[in-house]
């Protein structure tokens, strides 16, 4: 699923990475806890989460993460957009909690667990 | 080549700089990336416990042609018993370290799921220090 039709599902803002939209995930992860994220996670996956701090950027360098949507209306600071823009990654937030979030995104074919 | 890192002991917004930047190092070597994913992950966990528990300390890296034999040492509280802190679940983390995504007892047993060896020395008082070996064939 493209980048792009996540931001149109979830009516997202895009704080970083707005030229990459055309990027692809094949599959999500939707997780608070950022040691089960390092302990389970896929490769390129997109990461869904709660939690707002550096360490989420930090955890999804890690992990190759690409794209990461805030959900619950959450919105990143201004040194996790900076490290996120650093890293070539994509940031959105979204007003939906995490369970529709991710419900919206498996309705349209996201189907794929991001773990292990 | 060796490395060395000193880490901040209360810095939250730089944890994980010395993983960031040992992962650069390894790709710019031209590592395979599963390879790396299990190096990042072991040494970041290390790293962060290193920052939630033990006020810093110092990482050692050293590459060689077969494997990165990482060396994380701290003058922090000690671990009183590896083996209860080694079970998936196990923490004694801070409610603000929880807020933080972190201390919910994966730490330890991340680090021994993606390393290859994993070697743990622990005095209470003293300090902690954690050897991390992954084997690059």
């Amino acid at each position: 699923m493209k980048i792009k039709e996540i931001k149109g599902a979830l009516k997202a803002h895009v704080w970083t990475g707005e030229e990459s939209l055309d990027r692809e995930v094949h599959a999500a992860c939707g997780c608070d806890l950022m040691s089960d994220v390092l302990a389970f996670a896929k490769e390129e996956v997109l990461l869904l989460t709660g939690l707002v701090n550096p360490q989420v950027i930090r955890t999804a360098e890690m992990l190759d993460i690409k794209a990461i949507v805030f959900v619950r209306g959450k919105e990143p600071t201004e040194d996790m957009i900076k490290m996120a823009y650093q890293k070539n990654m994509i940031i959105l937030s979204t007003d939906d909690p995490l369970y529709i979030a991710c419900g919206k995104l498996y309705q349209l074919g996201l189907v794929n667990k991001g773990e292990e | 080549m060796k490395l060395h890192y000193e880490v901040d002991g209360d810095n939250f917004l730089v944890a994980g700089e010395a993983s960031a930047s040992l992962k650069r190092t390894l790709k710019q070597l031209g590592i395979d990336s599963s390879i790396i994913r299990k190096i990042s992950i072991s040494m970041y966990e290390a790293e962060m416990n290193m920052v939630i528990h033990a006020y810093g300390g110092v990482i050692d890296v050293e590459i060689s042609t077969d494997k990165v034999s990482i060396i994380l040492k701290d003058q922090g509280p000690g671990i009183p018993d590896i083996n209860l802190a080694m079970q998936e679940g196990y923490s004694t983390a801070t409610h603000e370290i929880r807020e933080l995504g972190f201390g919910a007892g994966m730490g330890l047993p991340n680090m021994k799921r993606y390393s290859d060896h994993l070697n743990v020395h622990s005095e209470v008082g003293v300090g902690t220090t954690v050897e991390i070996t992954v084997y690059l064939t």
